[in-house]
């Protein structure tokens, strides 16, 4: 079985444990069963399934440490990787940055798994690819989508007493339709925990109806406009800027965070006074496990609090160098937003975009968090509070930074990526060139 | 379906390129590990032969099988530490069959007889399960079997038998010299992959190769904190289809180019370039910030092959063109009515970008493709005009041909091949020139060197190109150092625009070693030759911004 209950998982572990002849010792355990489906021209092109369970023991001389990983479970076969693990620690080249290993952690208990999720099998995922493509065919249409479920635990565990035990499932749903002459695009996406939240067939629905009324669009002059940015527009572009959060690149002078004349912008105002980042595991919408990978817990936590940096990530020896706690990178951060749905942003509109999402987005400057993108799947012009006509795509540069500081209104949060994200209405967001592409 | 690990970098470069994380592939071992010699020939037909007949008599039509290991080493340093080194094998057999029309795929890391056996079995429940709902039934090529073949990258020096305590020396000098020269910081890596690959198909193919690809590359970092400035500057060596020999840093492999940069054919001296490197991104922090406007562009080949990569490779990849990856990377500019109408204008008369997986030392060459068919040559864009697209066995027959283009590839015997892009390369030019000249003719353009930000739409046809290094050209010369520079353009447009290509003299190959397509996503690597091109009145804007 490709999930282990926390006893079995920590049997495993202490017998690695009792094998160890190094200094120190970690374990991690992993299992997981995952599957796919991926269909595309109306029609499934390929599916799978795999189940897997591996083991990394990670062993540590002084500051020199080596990791073996094996599939196998048998007492033999366990130790033979540990001492795989000794032999390329000792031989490993000393590391200056190495961080003694964690004594015992108390960890908040999280909800991450869901019985139905686990229960997936191959005629659910023919049903669910079914529901999405049998609207399209019928509606003269074409669905390209994939689904990928997953249902596994992590165990952690280590010389000095700690043990970490999260079990948990995922689902992610992607559709992609697009009309029979080419010219109209839609997408919807989704992901949870629990797949008795996901519909593909109403994701398709949304999807279907994004692709009939992008069709024939007009082009705008590129420039800047209010946009109206849906979760899946504005997703990438946050944690783009989530994750550049580190506090080293910061203080080594190599960070929008890095301050002019030396120092980190930690404390100072960036953002609109609205915009409250934070971090919670605990939160029933995107649950995650209570730990990291190197066995840090993970709390509640405020990254930006009223327009104001409050916290950033550390790695074990940055913080001890720098005499701070060594907050872990969140897995998903939570950004606050308002009570208006999607349609009052619309109506509340003089004039403005409707972004559905973003595509192929890169890094211009890390300096200012500058990104480039284009917009994707159903862009459309509002004005004085309607959708009037679809529109051309167009290729953004723009910077969150800039970003949040242009907010004019934000929706409820919904879940996106592992996230929650308001959908976001910023003004002179800029626009640098058209595009042709559908 | 896979396990994978994916070690997770906070280095710039690296981490703008792969979104943080390189793929790790199977299971850490140690060193010593991976020059073991894997199954030999005989036990691996010995193996084929049973998937071969237990999906035959299930009713198969078509099987292949694919016995593979996969090693990887890759060693990851910042100033004076070593960060990370990942010695990674992955063993295992993928067996891929035709039933009712349909394709199904099995993949066991149960080398065993009985174990590839019940993997066979469940090749064909797969195909036949998924038979019911197929509506667009297989039409395989046909490829004639080869028999018993070998094949293998032509190395001097296999990287894996090269002392890590040598390759750690290596970077460590590439670091300091960095540093001493007035960097910040600097993170090194060197990336090695051998593919020890066996193909066995029911049409009598009995193909054992082995491939070796190496990938040595740097970020450094200048920051001015009195300014809170920083500046970056990546390796522009190119990942190659070389051993360990690669790194000789032989001087009959540099081009010389203007202002004293130094460009690297075949043999990389990675200290020297970090040298260069170093001086260059201290020159950025004080470059002149680009005017936007109209240019015309000299684009170096370690510049242009990404261009090339993004704006022709994958436009003329045909499952593309098809539909097939439409939810993800998306669909095709390049459609088949236009290349119907054998006029469709790609490109001027000068531009002839041609496939390949046979050229010397790059990427994409091997003996055979992950489904049997010996490697080729053949062209994609001729004098400017859209030909030919990249296909594999079961596309063929929608271009009206009878053979397969060989482009078919796995990045693991867990993963199902499945159309991946060959070498796509741009002819140098015909006649006699060089940077120096054409540099000369130029009035008002930017000199480009590197692989920088990329970003380009669904379809192909808007993009926006940073790089590394950007040179102001005022009537004729060099004038001095440009930042702030990204150039946007249509690839019709784009392509249409060029006027000039340097002679083979100056032909050199970049290359991308963690190309990403599919869902679930797989990599693949593959190089894209040019010599140093020029293209006319170009839109470049300027990406400068204050927060």
């Amino acid at each position: 079985m490709a999930t282990l209950t926390k006893e079995e998982a920590k049997k495993i572990i202490d017998k690695v444990l009792a094998f160890s002849k190094a200094d120190e010792m970690s374990v991690a355990l992993n299992g997981s069963r995952t599957g796919n489906i991926r269909y595309a021209r109306n029609s499934v092109s390929t599916s799978g399934e795999s189940t897997d369970l591996s083991l990394a023991i990670t062993a540590v001389y002084g500051k020199r440490s080596g990791t073996a990983t094996i599939n196998e479970f048998d007492d033999k076969s366990l130790e033979k990787t540990v001492r795989r693990a000794e032999e390329i620690a000792r031989l490993a080249p000393e590391n200056p940055e190495y961080m003694p290993m964690l004594g015992p952690q108390t960890y908040i208990d999280t909800k991450t798994f869901a019985e139905s999720t686990a229960n997936i099998d191959p005629d659910f995922r023919a049903k669910a690819a079914f529901d999405s493509i049998e609207p399209c065919s019928k509606k003269n249409l074409t669905a390209a989508g994939y689904m990928e479920d997953s249902s596994g635990f992590s165990a952690i565990g280590n010389s000095k007493g700690l043990f970490a035990y999260n079990k948990s499932t995922s689902v992610d749903f992607s559709i992609t339709v697009r009309t029979a002459d080419g010219l109209g695009s839609g997408y919807a996406i989704r992901d949870f925990n629990d797949v008795s939240k996901l519909s593909t067939k109403q994701a398709t629905e949304i999807a279907m109806q994004k692709a009939l009324a992008s069709s024939s669009a007009k082009a705008l002059e590129p420039g800047k406009y209010t946009v109206i940015l849906e979760p899946a527009a504005s997703i990438d572009l946050l944690q783009n800027m989530m994750r550049s959060m580190d506090a080293r690149n910061a203080d080594e002078g190599r960070s929008f965070l890095s301050k002019k004349g030396g120092g980190i912008r930690l404390g100072e105002k960036l953002f609109d006074e609205r915009v409250n980042i934070y971090s919670d595991p605990t939160n029933l919408e995107i649950p995650k496990a209570g730990f990291s990978g190197d066995g840090r817990p993970q709390e509640k936590i405020s990254w930006i609090e009223n327009g104001v940096v409050k916290n950033l990530t550390y790695s074990r020896f940055w913080a001890d160098k720098k005499g701070v706690k060594a907050t872990p990178p969140p897995s998903g951060f939570i950004m606050a937003g308002g009570t208006e749905s999607l349609a009052d942003l619309i109506k509340s509109t003089e004039k403005g975009i409707l972004v559905t999402r973003f595509w192929y987005i890169r890094a211009v400057d890390p300096q200012t968090l500058l990104y480039t993108g284009l917009t994707r799947d159903g862009t459309f012009y509002i004005e004085k509070g309607q959708i009037k006509f679809p529109i051309k795509n167009f290729r953004f540069n723009e910077s969150p930074i800039i970003m949040l500081n242009n907010l004019e209104a934000m929706g409820v949060p919904s879940r996106i990526g592992g996230s929650l994200v308001p959908p976001l209405k910023i003004r002179d967001f800029t626009f640098s060139s058209l595009s042709d592409a559908v | 379906m896979k396990r994978r690990d994916f070690i997770q970098l906070s280095g710039m470069g690296l981490g703008a390129m792969m979104g943080a994380s390189i793929p790790v592939l199977g299971n850490m071992v140690p060193v010593e590990h991976l020059l073991e010699p894997g199954a030999d020939i005989a036990t691996k037909k010995r193996l084929a032969d049973i998937a071969l007949n237990a999906t035959k008599s299930r009713g198969a039509t078509y099987t292949d099988v694919r016995i593979g290991r996969y090693l990887q080493q890759f060693i990851f340093t910042r100033e004076t530490k070593v960060q990370n080194i990942a010695n990674a094998e992955s063993y295992g057999v993928g067996i891929r069959v035709i039933a009712n029309g349909t394709w199904g795929f099995a993949a066991t890391s149960d080398v065993t007889p009985d174990g590839i056996a019940k993997c066979a079995e469940t090749a064909v429940a797969i195909a036949k399960a998924n038979a019911k709902i197929q509506k667009e039934p297989v039409i395989l090529a046909p490829q004639k079997g080869v028999g018993e073949v070998t094949w293998k990258t032509p190395i001097v020096k296999n990287a894996f038998e090269i002392p890590v305590q040598e390759k750690i020396d290596l970077l460590m000098k590439v670091n300091s010299e960095a540093m001493k020269n007035g960097a910040g910081f600097v993170t090194s890596n060197l990336f090695f992959v051998n593919e020890q690959k066996y193909f066995a198909s029911s049409d009598g193919s009995y193909i054992d190769q082995d491939v070796h690809r190496i990938w040595p590359t740097f970020t450094v970092t200048a920051v001015d904190k009195a300014a809170g400035k920083f500046k970056t500057r990546d390796a522009i060596s190119s990942p190659m289809g070389m051993g360990y020999e690669y790194l000789d840093g032989l001087a009959s492999e540099k081009i010389s180019a203007p202002n004293g940069l130094i460009g690297y054919r075949n043999s990389y001296d990675m200290v020297e370039d970090a040298i260069m490197a170093s001086k260059q991104a201290q020159q950025k922090l004080t470059a002149k910030t680009v005017p936007a406007g109209k240019y015309d562009l000299v684009l170096d080949p370690n510049h242009l092959g990404l261009t090339i990569h993004e704006s022709v490779g994958h436009p003329t990849e045909l499952d593309r063109v098809l539909g097939y990856e439409a939810n993800y990377a998306g669909t095709s500019f390049a459609t088949l009515d236009k290349w119907k109408t054998k006029s469709f204008n790609y490109g001027s008369k000068q531009v002839n970008i041609v496939a390949d997986k046979t050229q010397p030392y790059t990427l994409g060459t091997v003996g055979f493709d992950d489904e049997g068919v010996p490697c080729k040559e053949w062209d994609l864009i001729k004098d400017g005009i859209l030909v030919n697209y990249q296909a594999t066995r079961d596309q063929v027959n929608i271009l009206g041909e009878n053979a397969s283009h060989g482009c078919c590839y796995a990045d693991n015997w867990n993963s199902v091949q499945f159309q991946r892009m060959p070498n796509v390369s741009l002819r140098p030019g015909k006649e006699k020139l060089s940077v120096f000249d054409m540099i000369k003719g130029v009035e008002k353009g930017i000199y480009i060197i590197g692989r920088g930000s990329y970003s380009i739409d669904q379809q192909r046809y808007n993009f926006q190109f940073g790089g590394q290094l950007f040179y102001e050209i005022k009537n004729g010369e060099i004038v001095g150092m440009l930042d702030d520079v990204a150039y946007q353009s249509n690839t019709q447009e784009f392509w249409n625009s060029c006027v000039q290509i340097c002679d083979k003299d100056d032909y050199r190959t970049f290359g991308s070693f963690f190309d990403g397509k599919g869902q679930p996503s797989q990599v693949s690597a593959v190089s894209h030759g040019s010599a140093t091109t020029r293209f006319n009145g170009v839109n470049v804007i300027n990406t400068g911004r204050k927060i």
